[in-house]
């Protein structure tokens, strides 16, 4: 089953809606809640991300009968130093996204902790594409 | 004990989402930062904040959690009380502080 959804930037009002769908749908399916909290707190901070930097994104979510793969490709600034952003702490969010609660430099180290596959590739300038894999039993 | 049992005993304003007030509290957590509660809360905890936007509720039901406590007064935006009563998940206030607050909640659930 493949699920598409359109992030706007800087439209925190939508942050979260593919994540709640996608919450929806696996539940429907009968995936192990303990699996469905990893894909979805993943999914949401990767979501916040486009929504916090970039102009737009586009969410494409594939459910197998054994995993979801999920890509989520925006337009944006790109990330300049991959390694240096997963760090735990470090954060370019605005003065504004902070004040939300947000951009305390928790959302790449969340992604990571809980998906089992993550690739980032990202080009300065013109955007990141994340992927992010998860298995509905360990494999 | 629930979010109502919880609400009484704390003197809580209801602010909506009154339909998820029998839901059970499973404990605390104390976090004006989402992706810290994104990424430590857990299922059933009533979450205490002073963050009174929208994006408090898609974080509450992300993570199944059974309140949000908002403190020093503070009211939920209009959007993020029609959230609270489409989620279900109710949205409660006091006047007192973070630090009295969480303190009474630890003795409630605790005792």
């Amino acid at each position: 089953m493949k699920l598409n959804f359109q992030v706007e930037g800087g439209n925190f009002a939508k942050a979260g809606v593919a994540s709640s769908e996608v919450k929806k749908v696996l539940k429907k399916l009968g995936v192990p809640p303990m699996v469905i909290r990893r894909i979805v707190v993943a999914l949401y901070e990767a979501e916040v991300n486009i929504v916090a930097h970039a102009q737009q994104g586009i969410i494409s979510v594939d459910v197998r009968h054994d995993k979801v793969e999920i890509e989520l490709r925006d337009k944006g600034p790109g990330i300049g130093d991959i390694s240096q952003a997963m760090q735990e702490g470090f954060s370019t969010a605005s003065e504004e996204v902070r004040a939300m609660g947000f951009g305390a430099g928790m959302g790449l180290p969340n992604i990571k902790k809980n998906a089992d596959e993550l690739n980032i590739e990202s080009k300065v300038g013109e955007g990141t594409t994340v992927h992010i894999t998860n298995y509905f039993a360990k494999p | 004990m629930t979010v109502k049992d919880v609400q009484k005993a704390l003197e809580l304003e209801v602010f909506g989402g009154k339909k998820g007030l029998d839901s059970e509290v499973t404990g605390g957590y104390v976090s004006d930062l989402l992706s810290d509660v994104m990424g430590n809360a857990t299922e059933g905890l009533a979450w205490i904040t002073l963050q009174t936007h929208l994006n408090v509720m898609a974080i509450a039901s992300l993570k199944d959690l059974s309140t949000v406590i908002l403190v020093n007064g503070n009211k939920p935006e209009e959007d993020m009380l029609e959230k609270a009563n489409e989620e279900n998940i109710p949205v409660l206030g006091t006047k007192l502080s973070t630090f009295e607050i969480a303190g009474k909640l630890y003795q409630l659930l605790n005792s």
